[in-house]
């Protein structure tokens, strides 16, 4: 076990290092930059931009920022972002609960329903319930989240008037019951996507499930059916899926930014988007620099979730 | 109100009434700037109500010398004052000074060197502390620190000995004579020196993030990426304000913006409005309010006249005449915007009006190419000395309105002759050194050329502006005329509006003769607002729709 922790920490070492130099030179390749903002600006002569570029340090040769940069992180300092200057994890931190709240919501909806879905599908394959739930997850795979999203506003909020068409929670009004109201169709639009994909693996970690041998032994031992989809189907079915929600944890960055834009929810991956648009590079260097993390920190958890919960998983 | 503040401005009443004139937007009365009577005060109502105006993009410069956009300026007219404002007629007003400094008032010496300003004694900081000339002194001195980011420092780099003379005067020199000051001192908003002279860095101070000014509106909180929240200053020395809050809610997608709208999330819809395809929709929905405000910007087709296609006047006058500008104004836009045949903005007290109207003529602009000796080669493009008439054309991609009018363009062009190709780039890429080097062959954008709602062009137009060959300016284009050069020095070394009027009216003739960039249209804006908000007034001369949260109510 420790051998294995030592070499996953070196290789994700390694992978962090490898991200954080792809990153920064990809990130420098892009036109534009953050001066682009002042372009049309008819007041900033060059003067002024050449002026900035100075004082942002813009101006040095790539590997002398990149050097710098990463010199300056591994001290802890993630750096200010070029538009509000706030230190950067400050503004990752500004827009993470907003989307952790976001994007819990829509997994427990997922998780619930997706199971559900899978199990039912599994037991009951090639029912009339089996083909729509093939098909169900097939039209809402396919259907963009954006259209579902203004369909959503256009019915519930424009129509009935029974949801907001937006925003975390009304300006004036921060009560819990308050963020719930304004939770409810921006979770089920994100969820639907995530509905599909769960149910699919699950339909399929089921059937794995169903016809092994110790299901035939609980039967033979005359278990209620019941009990034996309970206890003995679902836990043993859930255990890939463990590694699959490890996998999707650090979709929180980039997973709801449709959702999060029509919405207007200040989540991550609005904040992306925008930085980019800005090239504010230390806030975008620290997004990807903490997704990288994220990815490999679960994708760990995962795995010692995973050994911990089934033992027939030797870690050496 | 208007007669009792213009006649304490450099320019007479009579002047004031036919700049009204010339603006075509007087529509409202000029607001009270300068201040209240004791009277008027005490009758006031208490603040009431909340005003949320959406933004397309999140305002996140908050110290308002820094570096910033657009959008910021909204936070900044609400939170600070400058020295003076611009008016919707395009008069300047006092704003924390008590008179506009003129060479007739001896605010301004003969020369137009040595300027004076007087101060209001009644202004106190939002955290009650009295404001003096030293925040004036102090906020001039700290945009040419060089440690620190500041937004423009054109003007601003010209000021020399700067001095108190008593905490309700500040004097200065300036190196040389530079008239559009007096209109770039209308942005610069003042900041405290009590919160500021002790940082280290400026650049990283508390006060960037918490920021305190002399406004009608005081700075609550931030939820960033969302909105921002300002609370009404109950000590504020001018009129209003008159709602107890005023929320900027950060809105990232134009369509959204406008259903939020829609569904009375918002309650004014400020940048980047609402889209002119909209308009009709939008104007017919009960219960809000929806106007057609002229910009500044023009959108042009520019033409990067060092390329070789472009030296020949023939060829953008036979572009020019290729144009159906009524088609694109009237299919794209929806006839929301206007056509126009110089950069100076409509409502501007310099706007030529007496310049010759394009017209649509595709047998014209045929026989221009033909006269310069632009023939047909075997593929049917047009071309001269080795030289093909043809070229790319950018614009940001994602905005399909531009887009279909690259279609419209493309298509008029190839009936002459003309091969276009298009070749668009997102804002972020195209604004950086492409379109400030001048590295594209013709791009269409929306430009203003004017700072500050000040005639000067010198940025945009003059030679020594062009940053592709070591200038100091934005002349993307790369025009370049001895007598625009010489005029725009003038000009900014006048400071009488009359005898600058002749001068930019001057210049805006050349430049429709030399066709440099090819207008378009004149920018007009959907703006939406909520039915019960008054005191709303758009104001070309600025660049926001808040430039003036004071003077907003609910109708009770």
């Amino acid at each position: 076990m420790r051998s294995f922790l030592f070499n996953r920490f070196a290789q994700s070492l390694v992978l962090l290092l490898i991200v954080s130099v792809i990153g920064f030179v990809v990130l420098n390749l892009i036109p534009g930059g953050p001066l682009a903002q002042f372009g049309l600006d008819a007041s900033m002569t060059q003067d002024d931009l050449n002026r900035l570029a100075e004082q942002l340090g813009l101006n040095r040769p790539l590997w002398m920022q990149y050097l710098d940069w990463a010199w300056r992180l591994l001290r802890g300092d993630w750096g200010h972002s070029f538009r509000d200057g706030a230190p950067v994890l400050e503004v990752i931190g500004r827009h993470l609960m907003a989307t952790l709240l976001l994007m819990g919501s829509s997994t427990v909806i997922a998780i619930a329903i997706g199971t559900w879905i899978g199990v039912r599908g599994a037991v009951k394959r090639y029912s009339v319930f089996d083909y729509m739930a093939t098909v169900g997850a097939m039209v809402a795979l396919s259907i963009p989240t954006f259209w579902f999203g203004l369909i959503g506003i256009y019915v519930f909020s424009l129509r009935l008037g029974w949801l907001p068409a937006g925003n975390m929670y009304t300006i004036g009004d921060e009560s819990v019951l308050n963020y719930l109201h304004h939770l409810i169709l921006p979770s089920i639009v994100l969820a639907l996507v995530h509905v599909a994909i769960w149910s699919r693996y699950m339909r399929t970690a089921t059937l794995d499930v169903i016809n092994q041998e110790f299901i035939k032994t609980a039967r033979a031992k005359g278990l209620s059916e019941r009990r034996i989809l309970m206890k003995h189907v679902i836990g043993n079915a859930l255990l890939p899926m463990i590694t699959l929600l490890g996998m999707q944890l650090p979709s929180v960055l980039t997973g709801a930014l449709v959702t999060e834009t029509v919405f207007t929810w200040p989540g991550m991956g609005r904040l992306f988007l925008d930085s980019l648009g800005y090239s504010d590079y230390p806030v975008v260097m620290g997004l990807l620099m903490f997704s990288a993390i994220l990815v490999v920190v679960s994708n760990l958890a995962a795995d010692i979730v995973v050994a911990i919960i089934d033992p027939r998983i030797r870690l050496s | 109100m208007t007669k009792e503040s213009t006649t304490k401005t450099n320019i007479s009443r009579r002047d004031a009434l036919r700049l009204m004139a010339a603006g075509g937007i007087a529509c409202f009365a000029a607001p009270n700037l300068i201040g209240k009577p004791d009277i008027a005060r005490a009758a006031d109502k208490k603040p009431a109500g909340r005003v949320v105006v959406g933004l397309s993009q999140e305002p996140t410069v908050f110290n308002p010398l820094m570096a910033h956009i657009e959008v910021d300026d909204a936070v900044h007219f609400s939170l600070f004052d400058a020295l003076f404002r611009m008016d919707p007629e395009g008069v300047l007003q006092p704003n924390l000074a008590v008179e506009v400094p003129t060479q007739k008032n001896g605010g301004i010496s003969a020369d137009g060197l040595n300027w004076r300003v007087r101060l209001r004694d009644d202004v106190r900081w939002h955290d009650g502390k009295p404001f003096t000339a030293e925040d004036v002194k102090f906020t001039l001195e700290l945009i040419t620190n060089p440690k620190f980011r500041a937004w423009r420092t054109g003007g601003h780099s010209l000021v020399r000995d700067l001095t108190v003379v008593s905490p309700t005067e500040i004097t200065w020199r300036m190196e040389q004579v530079f008239a559009p000051y007096l209109s770039f001192l209308t942005e610069t908003f003042i900041v405290p020196k009590h919160l500021l002279e002790n940082e280290a860095d400026p650049n990283a101070a508390a006060f960037n993030q918490a920021p305190v000014g002399t406004g009608a509106f005081k700075w609550s909180q931030r939820v960033a990426g969302d909105h921002l929240e300002l609370a009404a200053n109950p000590d504020y020395f001018g009129d209003g304000p008159y709602v107890e809050r005023v929320v900027f809610k950060y809105i990232p997608d134009q369509t959204v913006l406008y259903t939020q709208f829609k569904s009375g999330d918002i309650d004014l819809t400020d940048q980047a409005y609402i889209t002119p395809d909209h308009y009709d929709e939008a104007s017919k929905l009960p219960g809000r309010v929806v106007s057609l405000v002229p910009g500044a910007s023009v959108e042009s087709f520019y033409l990067n006249l060092e390329r070789p296609q472009f030296k020949e006047l023939a060829v953008r006058q036979a572009l020019y005449a290729a144009m159906d500008r009524t088609a694109i104004i009237d299919a794209v836009y929806f006839g929301v915007v206007t056509p126009t045949e110089t950069f100076m903005p409509k409502e501007s007290f310099y706007f030529n009006p007496n310049l010759p109207a394009q017209e649509f003529n595709l047998d014209a602009a045929r026989k221009l190419l033909d006269d310069a000796g632009w023939v047909p080669g075997s593929d049917g493009i047009r071309e001269k000395n080795g030289v093909k008439l043809a070229f790319n054309n950018s614009t940001t991609s994602g905005n399909n309105l531009r887009e279909q009018v690259q279609q419209f363009l493309q298509q008029t062009f190839a009936e002459i002759g003309v091969q276009m190709t298009i070749s668009n780039l997102p804002a972020a890429v195209m604004f950086g050194e492409f379109w400030l080097k001048s590295q594209f062959d013709t791009a269409i954008s929306g430009v203003t050329h004017l700072i500050a709602a000040d005639p000067d062009a010198t940025n945009r137009l003059a030679s020594s502006a062009i940053a592709a060959k070591g200038g100091k300016g934005s002349n993307v284009g790369q025009y370049s005329n001895p007598e625009v050069d010489a005029l725009l020095k003038k000009g900014a070394q006048t400071f009488d509006p009359e005898a600058r009027r002749e001068i930019y009216y001057r210049i805006q003739e050349i430049v429709r003769q030399d066709l440099p960039f090819l207008p378009l249209f004149a920018a007009t804006y959907v703006i939406g607002t909520k039915e019960g908000l008054e005191g709303w007034e758009p104001n070309s001369n600025t660049r926001t729709a808040s430039w003036h949260a004071a003077g907003w109510r609910w109708k009770s």
